[in-house]
């Protein structure tokens, strides 16, 4: 059905893409997996209209395409579903799946029928949970995904792009998407599938393409390939194992302690943090895994129960206390896009009023590639700005670190680094507490595991729980 | 105020009443504007005075009407992510074009009214093609152009000017029965802005490039003709008002504008009415009871016989506590 060839791309003299081949039929989900940087994006984007490739031909259904605008990929089939949903938060969901293309009657936009369609799109794909007249700021991620899926299907698309869909969705939404995404496949819809969570790839793909420094290194049968065959393929290199070993001695002293902390979120909430150790928080999404967080570090304090060294009331607070926090959403909480890397770096350590340490050990210490203080922050992967958010606290050596997500869109290369980093951070005696969605993370680097239901501690894990142990305190009524 | 409600309702078949009830700062406009109307009528009561007197009421109206073209124009800006602050000049402009034409004579008000729409289009045209094209920002794109309007107004006026016949005054004084004609033709603006948004899509693709430009970009909306086409109805509102003011005047005006403090004013009663400073949420419904509640606060203070000093403090006060409360409000939901 789709068939990319001799795909090549150059940005301002930098090659992005070369040679790139890449080919999917109806009824097919064929990820496309490999390291950031290595050129997905951009494919994805001239599959889409956004970018015009410089050499190469797209071909649909036999016939040569070239799309100079997202419209003319939207008018031949082409779909794409980005990372950051494309919707506007204070209309309709109807309104939003008929954007640009609203029928008319008699000069006038046909509400009802707007409407009805819209309806009928959500029920097939067995969404109930809201209708087309809601806003859609108030649906969940999960719900304005099907909206963007929706929406797609209304362009009677044909081809569907997925960019990390599953980036901002908890564990049982992303059963959901599996399901919706089969339904796509069942309509003969072809589903070109971009994670880097190697899990989900092998639950849905039928093939696997990986692309590594805008190249591609190989095509093959999901079927034929396991998790440390497709992970040596992206990196070129036997990663020997996924998370570094845990640490050798038993933790020191406490760190931080809370008794019978609570909030409007968080009810009884008791643990103790030691010098060392890696503590990991589990939970689905609503569970209060990110309120701990900021409570514990004082931006959304706790109103009740004990906290030593102090409760913090405010951030400023709990940095003075030794408290750091590694935000879920890193461009939006975490870093200053427009600004270097060394005032993002410096961010904490200036408002603080700490001595400023040295900018280029500690941008060596964090594996920043390259080690450029100069470089704006927007211009980097993922897996670097995160570099830079743990730049940015180890400026003023913090004896408590709490990271949410931090691997959330990062590449596998990166997400090693920083796993190792979180270890020899631990090592120099910072306690760490780790919230993760991703339960293969999150078993492979904790010492130990609170998991959070309802705003409280549903209960504890030692090192080496199994996945299956921990969605059962996760979920359990 | 109650006339315009009908209008609309009967032309919705009742998706106005959901509209208005799903768009919440416009409901607490109208709210506030009848706890302000309750207690205009105390006031008015101890003072020894009728509020609700139709004499109070034609003045509410006609002083609320051309802010409420403006404003009505600003609202489509606003909405599309805009801004146009060269409507005062602009009204000014009009006034002037539009009496020099008719010179005292009945037949020249067609003439006169046709120049006004066209030059008032143009102006919006040039503001909106430097908006996009040129990609200034519209605060500076469309101070650049009043000061551009300023400019030849000064070269060439130095007071009023041009006269306007009496068959023409009518538009400015008449009334039926208890609504002057200035209401209706406000309210027929005012009208014709809720139907383009609400049921055109030209309307919502106003709201779609003010939410997120790009997301309506990527969704096949060719942005910069919204953007153009917003400012040039804008632009026409502001000619409209023009040709109100001149027939008030009898004559036009190179300060008729700028003394009505028009460019500022129909911001703030946009702001004040729920809609988003920084485009793609809110409406005309609420523009029309910003509007009237600064007219309705106006008159109360008339009746008190407060000074101007005063009065600018309370209406800031009143901006800014109005846009605290939304903000505030939002943060709830």
């Amino acid at each position: 059905m789709l068939r990319m060839t001799g795909i090549g791309k150059s940005f301002l003299g930098v090659r992005v893409l070369d040679g790139v081949d890449l080919e999917a039929s109806a009824g097919e989900v064929h990820a496309v997996v490999g390291e950031n940087g290595a050129g997905k994006s951009t494919l994805m984007k001239i599959l889409a209209g956004v970018h015009t490739p410089d050499e190469g031909t797209i071909e649909i259904d036999g016939r040569s395409v070239a799309f100079g605008h997202p419209i003319e990929a939207q008018r031949a089939g082409v779909a794409i579903i980005y990372q950051e949903l494309t919707l506007l938060p204070e209309r309709t969901v109807a309104e939003n799946v008929f954007l640009g293309r609203e029928p008319v009657r008699r000069g006038l936009v046909d509400r009802a029928a707007m409407e009805s369609a819209t309806g009928e799109l959500l029920s097939s794909l067995g969404e109930e949970s809201f209708g087309p007249r809601d806003l859609v700021r108030r649906l969940s991620v999960a719900q304005q995904q099907v909206v963007e899926i929706a929406k797609a299907l209304s362009l009677n698309a044909r081809i569907v792009v997925m960019d990390e869909p599953t980036a901002a969705l908890a564990d049982h939404e992303v059963e959901l998407l599996y399901t919706l995404v089969r339904r796509l496949t069942g309509r003969g819809i072809a589903v070109l599938y971009i994670s880097h969570r190697l899990p989900e790839i092998f639950e849905l793909a039928d093939r696997i393409t990986v692309l590594k420094d805008g190249a591609r290194v190989t095509t093959a049968e999901a079927s034929s390939l396991d998790t440390a065959t497709l992970v040596r393929l992206m990196v070129g290199r036997e990663l020997d194992s996924y998370y570094p070993p845990r640490a050798a001695e038993p933790p020191g002293e406490v760190m931080l302690s809370v008794r019978g902390g609570g909030n409007a979120r968080l009810h009884g909430i008791d643990l103790d943090l030691r010098a060392g150790e890696i503590v990991g928080v589990a939970g689905l999404q609503g569970s209060g895994r990110t309120e701990l967080a900021k409570a514990l570090f004082g931006a959304e304090p706790f109103t009740s129960g004990e906290m030593t060294p102090c409760r913090p009331r405010s951030v400023r607070e709990g940095i003075a206390a030794g408290i750091g926090l590694v935000t879920e959403d890193r461009k939006a909480e975490g870093l200053l896009l427009n600004q270097h890397v060394r005032d993002n770096a410096l961010l904490v350590a200036r408002a603080a009023g700490t001595r400023r340490p040295g900018i280029e050990r500690l941008l060596e210490r964090v594996r920043l590639t390259p080690p450029r203080p100069t470089q704006e922050v927007r211009l980097l992967s993922g897996g670097n700005q995160q570099k830079v958010v743990l730049a940015k606290w180890m400026t003023v050596a913090p004896r408590v670190l709490l990271f949410d997500e931090p691997t959330r869109g990062v590449d596998v290369g990166a997400k090693a680094v920083i796993h190792e980093l979180m270890r020899e951070l631990a090592r120099d005696g910072t306690a760490i507490l780790m919230i993760s969605s991703e339960l293969p993370e999150l078993i492979g680097m904790s010492d130990r595991i609170l998991v959070l239901r309802d705003g409280r501690i549903a209960g504890e894990l030692p090192a080496g729980a199994t996945e299956e142990a921990v969605m059962h305190l996760a979920a359990a009524s | 105020m109650t006339q315009q409600l009908k209008l609309r309702r009967g032309g919705a078949e009742g998706s106005f009443l959901r509209r208005l009830s799903a768009d919440r700062p416009a409901r607490a406009v109208y709210v506030a504007l009848a706890l302000l109307i309750v207690l205009g009528w105390l006031l008015f009561a101890l003072d020894g005075g009728r509020f609700l007197s139709q004499e109070n009421i034609v003045g509410i109206q006609q002083r609320s009407a051309a802010l409420g073209i403006v404003a009505v124009g600003q609202t489509l800006v606003i909405l599309a992510g805009s801004l146009d602050l060269s409507v005062a000049y602009l009204i000014s402009l009009t006034s002037l074009v539009a009496a020099e034409i008719m010179a005292g004579a009945d037949g020249g008000v067609p003439a006169a009214v046709a120049a006004v729409l066209a030059v008032s289009a143009t102006v919006g045209l040039v503001n909106g093609l430097i908006v996009t094209r040129l990609r200034v920002h519209a605060f500076i794109a469309t101070l650049g152009v009043a000061l551009i309007i300023r400019g030849a107004l000064d070269e060439r006026y130095d007071g009023p000017a041009g006269s306007v016949p009496e068959s023409f005054q009518h538009l400015g004084y008449d009334r039926i029965g208890p609504i002057p004609v200035s209401a209706l033709l406000w309210a027929a603006v005012a009208a014709s802005a809720w139907l383009l948004l609400s049921r055109t899509r030209l309307g919502y693709r106003i709201y779609a490039v003010g939410g997120d430009a790009e997301v309506a970009r990527l969704s096949g909306v060719r942005t910069e003709r919204v953007v153009i086409a917003a400012h040039v109805l804008c632009s026409v509102c502001a000619g409209i008002a023009g040709l109100l003011l001149a027939s008030r005047l009898g004559a036009g005006a190179p300060t008729v504008g700028t003394d009505g403090g028009y460019d500022l004013e129909s911001i703030a009663a946009v702001v004040l009415g729920g809609t988003a400073l920084a485009g793609g949420r809110g409406g005309v419904a609420g523009t029309v009871g910003g509007v009237l509640l600064l007219a309705v606060l106006d008159s109360i203070f008339n009746q008190l016989e407060v000074n101007s000093f005063a009065k600018d403090v309370v209406r800031g006060v009143v901006l800014v506590a109005a846009l605290a409360i939304y903000a505030r409000r939002r943060r709830t939901t």
